[in-house]
């Protein structure tokens, strides 16, 4: 698998934001006016796709745009007022359990009857819908763990070992082979997607969008370390029954090796990563800065907003016999590589 | 920093027990099953499975979590 020695096309625009942070990236115009963020919908696709391209650039940017762009003013009192307006709806809108222990005691609880995305994989998921899961969160997955190691020279100690630890084996532990976002890559390929690093951003709902931007906002603030190591015990604590229900989808519909394999490996890496993440991340943060509790549990609840809201997009469609994609699949030009 | 060589405790094997969970051993390891067959997982911890419900076993896979 021969990829990403170029770096992603610049996405089409969706609305006035994009297009004009867009442009601006091209050398081509100036900025959106501030007045224009303050109007437009916090959680629609045109203010996520501005934010996410701002936040690309500290990634690996987009073909023809220079990489100093990154520390462009301009663009970063752009990207300030697209944070602000997202954050505080954040801290409006998600729920907030009372404490840490409720918080982590909630995620830990599997519920009998589960009715979410990995649920209806798995008992009733045909391939076109996999193709789009996998499609929509490619986003993620294809910078698995990378946001999060934003947070290492912001801890010390055990939290930092720990969260180390972690990355390094979410990384693969030194085999090239085995980093998870090319185990996600393999599974794209079983499911005869394209590989390559940003292909389905076109693609993406606006509810996927915003769940990348959500730990690239947590990953790129020190002020947020605690929502970011919230965010990582989130993903960890849910990743292993989740992913149990969906290695089952993928061997279920013959999807292939690889598919099985990605989920597979993250049922038995999770199990281990949740149980290090919640004793030596959160316990190693918390004992040397205790104020910090807060934040984490925001983390939790913003994470687990933003992804209940991606769940319950892809359900509605996909019960409506609908595409929950932007831009159609098959319309896209297939991979070659 | 190196450990001083005197210090014997860096050479044991830490292993975390839990009530409710399981072991937490660091890795990599090898495990003999019953059957004398031998698994073996690299990662730098593996969580061992106590409750025996897991369908990865010996590794966990969260199915000791309360369910509700």
């Amino acid at each position: 698998m021969e990829h990403d020695r170029e770096e992603p096309r610049l996405p089409r625009p969706r609305g006035p934001l994009s297009r004009g942070v867009a442009t601006y990236l091209r050398g081509a115009g100036g900025l959106p006016r501030l007045e224009e963020i303050v109007r437009a919908e916090v959680y629609g696709e045109d203010l996520q796709l501005a934010l996410y391209l701002c936040y690309e650039l500290h990634y690996r940017g987009f073909a023809g745009v220079s990489p100093d762009r990154e520390w462009d003013p301009g663009l970063l009192r752009v990207r300030a007022a697209l944070e602000q307006r997202f954050l505080s709806a954040l801290r409006t809108d998600a729920r907030v359990h009372d404490s840490l222990d409720e918080a982590l005691a909630d995620l830990l609880v599997e519920p009998v009857d589960g009715t979410g995305v990995s649920h209806f994989l798995r008992d009733e998921g045909e391939l076109w819908h996999l193709r789009e899961y996998a499609a929509q969160r490619s986003l993620y997955h294809l910078k698995e763990a990378d946001p999060h190691a934003w947070v290492l020279p912001r801890l010390w100690g055990r939290a930092k070992a720990a969260m180390a630890a972690v990355e390094f084996d979410e990384w693969g532990g030194g085999r090239a082979e085995r980093v998870h976002a090319r185990l996600f890559a393999d599974l794209m390929a079983d499911l005869g997607l394209d590989t390559t690093y940003g292909r389905y951003l076109d693609a993406a709902s606006a509810e996927a969008l915003v769940t990348v931007n959500l730990m690239s906002l947590f990953g790129l603030h020190r002020a947020l370390r605690g929502a970011l190591v919230g965010h990582f015990a989130t993903v960890e604590i849910t990743s292993s029954p989740g992913s149990r229900r969906l290695a089952e989808a993928m061997r279920r519909t013959g999807a292939g090796p690889a598919a099985e394999h990605f989920y597979d490996e993250h049922v038995e890496a999770d199990a281990v990563h949740e149980q290090v993440v919640r004793h030596d991340v959160i316990g190693g943060l918390l004992e040397q800065e205790p104020y910090l509790a807060p934040d984490v549990t925001f983390g939790i609840d913003a994470t687990e907003f933003v992804e209940e809201r991606f769940g319950a997009r892809l359900l509605a469609d996909w019960r409506a016999s609908r595409s929950s994609l932007s831009a159609p699949l098959d319309r896209e030009t297939t991979h070659t590589s | 920093m190196p450990n001083s060589p005197s210090d014997r405790s860096g050479a044991r094997r830490r292993i975390a027990v839990q009530r409710k969970g399981p072991l937490l051993v660091e890795g990599p390891v090898e495990v003999e099953l019953e059957d004398g067959s031998v698994v073996t997982s690299d990662r730098f911890r593996v969580a061992l499975c106590t409750c025996r419900r897991s369908r990865r076993y010996p590794w966990c896979d969260t199915s000791h979590r309360d369910r509700a």
